[in-house]
């Protein structure tokens, strides 16, 4: 019953905040919305100049090929090497293909030719990306020729390897459908980790929880009443972004819902969990806020969200194992992207539990710790 | 007389380098106002702090209503009612909401206590609907007020509760507090830095630096105050101070306000002081005998060179 009252308490202010729930609001809108749009891995426009040292009818049908492609545009052909290169230090360029003098002759005599591919790299990710794009119209046109030179005598002797690669799940590599799982956990960490522990600190450092503290409430009434409104807030701003990203995308989680809420409320504890450990190691808001926020930092980029946890060095491989937005997250795509049950996400719960009673445990023992 | 509400027998305090409390004892009985006096950092607020249950001593004991602050703290907090020196109600709820979350938090109603705090509330009750944040200074002390005794505590720890409101504000304050004395016997330990205020309690106890100078009626302090006491005043205030420090005569010389207070050692008298400062230039001298006041007995207790007290 005292409960029940802490909590409509708590409700109470967060209303009466002039901030708070224009932001419960927004953020999943905003975040589903936007981010998606924004933060995508496909290059669509690629500026390129061109240094056709052979000028022959196989060189320019290249050029013309590579003009022709969707994504790529065109600056313009140059004499030599130096010139292209001034269209990249001046901006105008992204990358350059220079094509060798015996361009034709090479193909027709030895089969093989080459092509120069430089690429401005200060985005290393937009680098490797165009180089990618590039290399595979070179490919197409490679294997054109061979098409057209049909049985000619000269180039049976090459194998021909046709790779045609099938993506499973995500069939259409949409990087959005990547995203969205990903941006779902943001929100829930800046609400259920963040909002608790400056809440906590806020009555500190206004001097309320001493009022809190002579009375006869217990502790774990105390952080219960602290961590249950924004669990529901939290769970209120997923059901949000759930719903957006099927509006806004078409995206349906293929595994079940209701998996992804037993999810995010194991993930909910342990975050609001390490919230509580801040809110009793920090006496003013600004602690708190700076602690939450390295940790959030620390957590998104070694969860895989950006980086695929693979291609990182093994030391920092080893370290996600205790970083619960890996698990998390990896959940997430999971059942958002393949028709599973829970069998499937069963270790990362099981590993969330742990660290959630773990820390549980920790936020406890502190805060009696303070209480001297 | 039954047995004192408050015993702190020998109560200990530090602070990493600071000694907060260095053994202090006192009891209070049931149905005083017992004020704690004494500068800033003196321990007053530790003191209460320690017998709000809030704070562990390092060493001593202290119980209030026969419990002990160590082992019993859940059965005392129901018992008193501690009002922290800075405002702590919530600044975002109404004066009605936050009397009703303190009264929920002890889990009694509004309604069961209301005859304690309806003197006090008929003050602010027109600004029920108001945020607490929006009251002025006098107000939220009076509502502070009214969620500390919402619970029908046996004991009252204020700590400053005076500090920062309007002289108006601070007397009807008081009145309160001698009729939740009178009508209802709640006991009051209460710390204040203002001498005036000492003078409006039962008993007193002069602390400066983690210890008590002294414990005892007010009345009896300044009565127990045996050397003469005058108040000097001449045209030229500045130069005065060192004028009575270099006369032999002079036992103690404070700056008191618009006056120095002086007292004078045996064999000699007011006539050689005047003669003294007229004969460095003064005009205009003023010198009368008056009574000694809390303050003066606490500078003339107290170590002279550091005392600091507000008037």
């Amino acid at each position: 019953m005292v409960l029940g009252y802490l909590i409509s308490k708590e409700f109470k202010q967060m209303m009466r905040n002039i901030v708070l729930p224009v932001i419960f609001v927004l953020l999943p809108i905003s975040v589903i919305n936007v981010v998606p749009r924004i933060a995508t891995q496909e290059i669509k426009h690629i500026n390129f100049s061109v240094v056709d040292n052979d000028h022959s009818p196989l060189s320019e049908r290249l050029v013309h090929k590579l003009a022709a492609s969707p994504n790529f545009h065109l600056v313009g052909t140059f004499a030599s090497y130096g010139q292209a290169s001034a269209t990249i230090d001046g901006g105008q360029a992204d990358l350059i293909v220079e094509i060798q003098p015996d361009f034709e002759r090479q193909l027709v005599v030895d089969g093989t030719a080459q092509v120069a591919v430089a690429t401005n790299s200060v985005n290393g990710m937009k680098g490797s990306l165009s180089s990618g794009y590039v290399t595979q119209i070179l490919a197409d046109y490679s294997a054109q020729l061979r098409d057209e030179a049909g049985l000619d005598a000269s180039n049976t002797r090459l194998a021909r390897l046709n790779v045609e690669p099938r993506y499973l799940y995500n069939t259409t590599l949409d990087y959005k459908l990547y995203m969205v799982p990903a941006l779902m956990a943001m929100i829930l960490i800046l609400i259920c980790a963040f909002l608790p522990a400056l809440n906590i600190v806020g009555e500190k450092e206004k001097g309320t929880i001493e009022q809190i503290n002579v009375s006869p409430i217990s502790k774990s009434q105390f952080v219960l009443s602290k961590l249950i409104p924004y669990t529901v807030v939290g769970l209120f701003m997923l059901t949000m972004a759930i719903a957006l990203a099927w509006l806004i995308y078409g995206y349906w989680p293929s595994g079940s819902v209701w998996l992804i809420y037993v999810m995010a409320i194991a993930f909910v504890l342990v975050m609001s969990s390490l919230g509580l450990i801040v809110s009793n190691y920090s006496s003013t808001t600004q602690q708190a806020a700076l602690l939450i926020f390295f940790f959030m930092m620390i957590f998104m980029h070694m969860s895989g969200m950006l980086t695929p946890i693979v291609s990182m060095p093994r030391w920092s491989q080893t370290l996600t194992l205790v970083n619960p937005m890996r698990y998390f997250m990896e959940a997430m795509r999971v059942i958002y992207l393949k028709p599973v049950g829970f069998a499937a996400v069963q270790e990362q719960f099981l590993r969330l539990c742990i660290m959630a009673a773990v820390l549980w445990t920790w936020a406890i023992a502190s805060y009696r710790k303070t209480q001297a | 007389m039954d047995q004192p509400i408050v015993i702190v027998n020998d109560v200990r305090k530090r602070y990493r380098r600071v000694e907060a409390l260095r053994g202090v004892s006192m009891q209070v009985d049931e149905g005083e106002i017992f004020g704690l006096i004494g500068p800033d950092g003196a321990g007053k607020t530790s003191l209460l702090r320690i017998l709000a249950t809030l704070l562990l001593a390092d060493g001593g004991t202290a119980t209030v209503d026969g419990l002990d602050v160590r082992r019993d703290y859940r059965r005392i907090r129901q018992r008193i009612g501690y009002m922290p020196g800075r405002f702590s109600l919530y600044q975002d709820l109404t004066v009605q909401e936050n009397l009703e979350f303190f009264a929920t938090t002890f889990n009694t109603t509004i309604e069961h206590n209301r005859h304690l705090i309806d003197d006090i509330y008929q003050h602010i009750e027109r600004f029920k609907r108001r945020r607490a944040g929006k009251l002025s200074g006098g107000m939220k002390q009076k509502l502070a007020l009214c969620c500390a005794l919402i619970h029908a505590p046996r004991v009252l720890l204020l700590d400053e509760p005076t500090t920062g409101v309007d002289p108006v504000s601070r007397k009807e304050f008081w009145e309160m507090l001698f009729k939740l004395r009178d009508r209802h016997g709640i006991s009051i330990l209460v710390s204040t830095p203002y001498m005036d205020e000492a003078m409006k309690c039962d008993r007193i106890a002069l602390t400066q630096d983690g210890r008590f100078l002294t414990i005892n009626t007010p009345q009896a302090i300044t009565s127990s105050y045996a050397k003469s006491l005058w108040s000097v005043r001449s045209d030229r205030m500045h130069a005065l101070l060192d004028d009575l420090r270099q006369w032999p005569g002079a036992d103690t010389v404070f700056s008191f306000g618009e006056t120095y207070h002086v007292t004078i050692k045996n064999g000699h008298d007011s006539e050689q002081l005047r003669s003294h400062i007229a004969h460095r230039g003064h005009n205009d001298i003023h010198i009368e005998r008056i009574d000694a006041s809390i303050e003066d007995a606490f500078m003339a207790l107290g170590d002279n060179n550091t005392a600091n007290v507000t008037l």
